[in-house]
């Protein structure tokens, strides 16, 4: 495995070249679809036949997951759930699941914050509340519940860290330094401080450096967490990115519906991600952002 | 009386729940509580904040979804919605597996409904299936016992047929009103699971005018932005 991302950040040419650098095997931290998945490079991966993938939902997974649990790339998921939320069950996902064909490590989301917020600060594991009586704890014997130490007759649950081998989103943009903004997502970064390494695909590239400009590096990601970037323009359709695209409601109800049988399935990817093009594979210009 | 939709009447119930609540926050695909939260801030709760999460233009957190389960754990949030695939007469609920059929996952629940002040349960169909005597899987509890620290826990189950109400120290519902249209006999027909009748159960009271008043102009100009399609359907353009 890699070292963890500490110096340079690569230049790459395109999500190809982003999926080549993630391989088989290799466990994924991904965002919901509500916080800019990569979904060029989701296409790369069923393009490249990427197998044996580990997701992992933060905290929750969509239509990124969905295609790549169809496509056969994916051989276990750990998440809060997945969805397509308004365009309704994930139909790869639940079939999947249902015939016994992908393992899947149920979780709730604070739990996964938590996991991600201990490989954070370098520690074994965090407690969280709530959750004791839920049968999650039963289905995850990596999850402890303890007699607080601190004050008696008080059972916590305590969340062992989370390390992704690989961190993988979308952003608004990148800069000549290699640093990432992210906004107001800042789950993408804490998916990232906490992964070993981090790819991310970028609408603009922007000069400069904006760890320089007071009002946009709040909301940027520092580049010693980011090992890769390539430009994808409307690399998150048809999902959103906040203040440029809105989400494609007509696309995800189409891809809903063709998804719910395999063969309508493998028709999407032939049109969408085998012979994609870039009219294609765009959002209506009159979505909103 | 004005004609009133079933989706209006059961954002009157959501309104009539709130109370005095200071902070709801309404969780995604979920119209008719939202429409029922904007309607008890326009009615008579004019500082209560409303969080909608996954609000498609400017939300209300910066720090990225795990935002609103730090708030809740701190106690910042008053009132929650949940759902369930399955909800039993413990209030247990199940959004994972049932009769071999997958379900999306637990999301925030197991968290949600502990941190919480208080939830209401919401589920449109009633039915054996969906209360069910009990959940196959339980996503979050609806109770826990001594010891367990729990700020909150269920408040009512709303559904497309009935309100009942949580009694927490008999760990049971209490059938509070059927909707128009439904009888007590029919609920205990369709509901998997056993419960208490208010001696005071009633038919649940229609929308008053000044209620959909508000829902159909203030509320709808609220709902438009996020929920388009609910929107067009239950307030179609006059």
């Amino acid at each position: 495995m890699k070292a963890l991302s500490s110096n340079s950040t690569s230049f790459l040419s395109d999500a190809d070249a982003v999926a080549a650098q993630i391989p088989d095997g290799a466990f994924l931290g991904l965002p919901p679809d509500y916080s800019m998945p990569s979904m060029a490079v989701v296409h790369a991966l069923i393009r490249r036949k990427a197998r044996n993938l580990k997701l992992l939902g933060v905290p929750v997974l969509g239509l990124s997951a969905d295609l790549l649990i169809g496509a056969g790339c994916v051989a276990e998921v750990e998440s809060s759930a997945v969805s397509l939320g308004e365009a309704g069950l994930a139909p790869r996902f639940t079939e999947a699941v249902e015939k016994n064909l992908l393992k899947v490590k149920d979780a709730t989301c604070p739990a996964i914050h938590t996991a991600l917020q201990a490989t954070e600060k370098g520690v074994p594991f965090m407690p969280l509340r709530g959750v004791i009586g839920s049968d999650l704890v039963a289905l995850r014997p990596d999850w402890k519940i303890i007699e607080n130490p601190l004050k008696e007759k008080d059972p916590i649950l305590l969340i062992p860290a989370i390390q992704p081998d690989i961190a993988l989103f979308h952003a608004r943009w990148a800069d000549e330094a290699g640093n990432v903004w992210i906004g107001r997502r800042k789950e993408l970064a804490t998916i990232a401080h906490a992964s070993r390494t981090c790819y991310v695909t970028y609408e603009e590239q922007r000069p400069g450096d904006m760890l320089e400009d007071e009002l946009l590096a709040p909301g940027v990601l520092n580049s010693v967490y980011v090992s890769g970037v390539a430009q994808a323009k409307r690399g998150a359709w048809p999902l959103s990115v906040a203040g440029v695209y809105g989400i494609d409601d007509a696309h995800l109800s189409l891809y809903a519906k063709a998804a719910k049988t395999k063969q309508g399935f493998q028709r999407y990817l032939e049109e969408y991600v085998w012979n994609h093009t870039p009219e294609k594979n765009s959002s209506p210009a009159a979505s909103r952002a | 009386m004005e004609p009133y939709a079933r989706e209006e009447l059961l954002a009157c119930c959501i309104a009539r729940l709130i109370r005095d609540a200071r902070h709801v926050a309404v969780g995604a695909a979920s119209p008719i509580p939202a429409t029922g939260v904007f309607l008890s801030k326009a009615l008579n709760n004019k500082k209560l904040r409303i969080s909608l999460l996954h609000k498609r233009q400017g939300n209300a957190f910066t720090e990225g979804s795990r935002e609103l389960f730090d708030l809740a754990g701190q106690g910042r949030i008053d009132l929650f919605f949940l759902g369930g695939a399955q909800i039993d007469g413990e209030a247990n609920i199940n959004l994972v597996r049932a009769e071999g059929k997958r379900f999306p996952g637990s999301f925030g629940s197991a968290f949600m409904y502990f941190a919480a002040g208080r939830t209401i349960l919401f589920r449109e169909e009633h039915s054996k299936r969906v209360l069910a005597p009990k959940v196959d899987f339980i996503s979050a509890p609806g109770w826990s016992p001594p010891g367990v620290e729990r700020r909150g826990g269920p408040q009512a189950l709303l559904t497309g047929k009935a309100l009942f109400v949580w009694q927490k120290d008999k760990r049971r519902f209490r059938l509070e009103s059927v909707h128009p249209g439904h009888t007590v006999r029919e609920i205990r027909e369709q509901t998997g699971f056993d419960y208490d009748v208010a001696p005071e159960c009633a038919v649940t009271a229609a929308p008053s005018a000044e209620e959909l008043r508000l829902m159909r102009n203030e509320v709808r100009t609220e709902i438009l932005a996020n929920y388009p399609e609910f929107a067009a359907r239950v307030w179609p353009s006059s």
